[in-house]
């Protein structure tokens, strides 16, 4: 269970997050939706320990990340998965070399383990005879599938996707949506997802926060988002544009 | 609580002080990275293979430039000392001349100035473009510590390589003196090398290696910061990449002053 309390952060005079509170579910899938520029990055980054928050706490089971520092965090994060928005790919490894570097370094499996691993990993995101490529030889559709499959290949319990299908055409962001879905259902993981894809998303959620103005605006299930009266949650699902002032 | 606003005659006080606080806290941040940096070094794991591509990367890579340069400073002060030691009749000390010049002052200073150039920004840019493709952070979040990825065996490998390439520029250059000073200009092997044993002793030689050694810290220090604090985008990249050579090879040349008058 990750537990998200008046959570506070400023960056100089801009005010980002303004007291905000998420629970997310063990096993469930979470998606983050609202405007570019609106936070939802930076509540991420808060979860996985990459910010401390001006005030305000993140609770996963218990343990408070905003307050954890050196191996206690460390201990956090070798429950965590993160699938990051460009990639994050280290462009001096092979796709393959990507996804054992964890098994390799955080689990210290051995070689023969590691790429019996690597290869079913691959092969989960359909990838199999792709490990020799560099992650510049291949395609951005391509590279999320070998992120994913780096993030999960340790079989983490807490996974986050950082807008996970940014810059994909509709064909790719359906398929990566998907495999998501299907590696969920098989590794049961708490899943945590920024994004913006609607309404693709409210196929693979089981629950939607609208993130607004540094506040969780609305949260619930997706049918009850889709249904929602609140004027700030319809703009957005709808994607109307906004109306000029005195209009 | 709205801060009050500041009377004007104390305003140049207060952005003096933010200033101060600020270097300070910079500073604070540079000492703190080394300390991380050299208390990751002494702790396991040790990262083997790391290290063994961080001494390529700095030493191997730098071969090239640390050879030509070497020959060529070599040469040059063969040719310029020659015929200041001719006005004195002292031209038999051409060997020694060169080969101090070298060993204690040029052959450090030189190279880790090449170094630098060629090694040092492209290690400031690797790590700055690593940072803003959000790949040290991926490192972070799998619980490993970029520093001893990133970090260590960089400084390591600085340690291992710079007084090497010092070396290597050393005799090089002591063979380039040789050749305008024996080859071109007549002097006699025998002259060129019997004085320079006499003259050059172990002190000499150990000046050389503590600033070589001193210089591998510093510009793999300074050059992996700016590159794990670089700012934004490619511009940041080119900021910190340029901010690097610079306070690098700022320090190499005040550090060498220090050590000059420290070191026997």
């Amino acid at each position: 269970m990750i537990k998200v309390e008046r959570l506070v952060k400023a960056f100089g005079r801009q005010q980002v997050l303004r007291g905000l509170d998420l629970d997310v579910a063990t096993g469930s899938i979470t998606v983050v939706i609202g405007r570019s520029g609106g936070g939802k990055s930076v509540l991420l980054r808060h979860l996985i320990g990459l910010l401390r928050p001006d005030a305000g706490r993140v609770l996963v089971d218990g343990a408070d990340v905003t307050r954890l520092h050196g191996r206690a965090l460390d201990e956090v994060r070798r429950r965590y998965g993160v699938v990051f928005q460009g990639g994050a790919l280290f462009d001096s490894m092979t796709c393959a070399g990507n996804v054992a570097f964890p098994l390799r370094e955080k689990l210290r499996l051995r070689a023969a383990e590691v790429a019996t691993r690597v290869e079913a990993a691959l092969t989960q995101v359909g990838l199999e005879g792709m490990g020799s490529k560099y992650p510049a030889e291949v395609s951005g559709g391509m590279r999320k599938r070998v992120a994913i499959a780096r993030a999960l290949v340790t079989e983490p319990e807490i996974v986050f996707f950082d807008e996970p299908t940014t810059g994909l055409d509709p064909i790719l962001v359906n398929t990566i949506h998907h495999l998501i879905l299907e590696l969920h259902r098989k590794l049961r993981f708490t899943a945590v997802m920024v994004s913006h894809e609607i309404p693709e998303i409210f196929e693979i959620a089981d629950t939607v926060a609208m993130l607004h103005e540094g506040r969780i605006a609305e949260v619930g299930p997706p049918a009850v988002i889709q249904a929602s009266p609140n004027p700030v949650v319809r703009q957005f699902i709808r994607g109307e544009p906004e109306r000029a002032e005195g209009a | 609580m709205t801060e009050r606003p500041l009377p004007l005659t104390l305003r140049p006080l207060d952005a003096i002080g933010r200033w101060a606080i600020a270097v300070v806290e910079a500073l604070g941040r540079f000492g703190t990275f080394l300390g991380q940096a050299l208390g990751t070094i002494l702790t396991p794991p040790f990262k083997f293979w790391a290290f063994v591509d961080r001494i390529h990367y700095i030493g191997y890579r730098s071969l090239l430039i640390i050879l030509l340069t070497g020959g060529f400073t070599g040469m040059v002060l063969g040719l310029q000392v020659y015929f200041t030691l001719v006005r004195f009749g002292s031209e038999a000390y051409l060997g020694p001349a060169v080969a101090l010049s070298l060993i204690r002052e040029l052959g450090p200073v030189l190279a880790a100035l090449m170094v630098t150039g060629r090694a040092g920004s492209a290690l400031t840019a690797e790590i700055g473009i690593m940072r803003i493709t959000e790949q040290i952070d991926a490192l972070t979040v799998m619980a490993l510590s970029p520093i001893r990825y990133l970090v260590a065996p960089s400084i390591l490998a600085g340690l291992v390589t710079f007084p090497l390439m010092t070396a290597l520029f050393d005799a090089v250059g002591i063979f380039g003196g040789y050749l305008v000073g024996v080859e071109l200009l007549g002097l006699s092997q025998g002259t060129y090398f019997g004085e320079m044993q006499s003259f050059v002793d172990l002190s000499d030689i150990m000046t050389g290696f503590w600033k070589s050694l001193s210089f591998g810290v510093i510009v793999t220090w300074v050059c992996t910061y700016k590159g794990f604090t670089v700012g934004h985008g490619a511009e940041g990249v080119a900021k910190a990449t340029t901010d690097a050579v610079v306070l690098s090879s700022v320090l190499i040349l005040v550090w060498d002053y220090f050590m000059g008058t420290v070191l026997p």
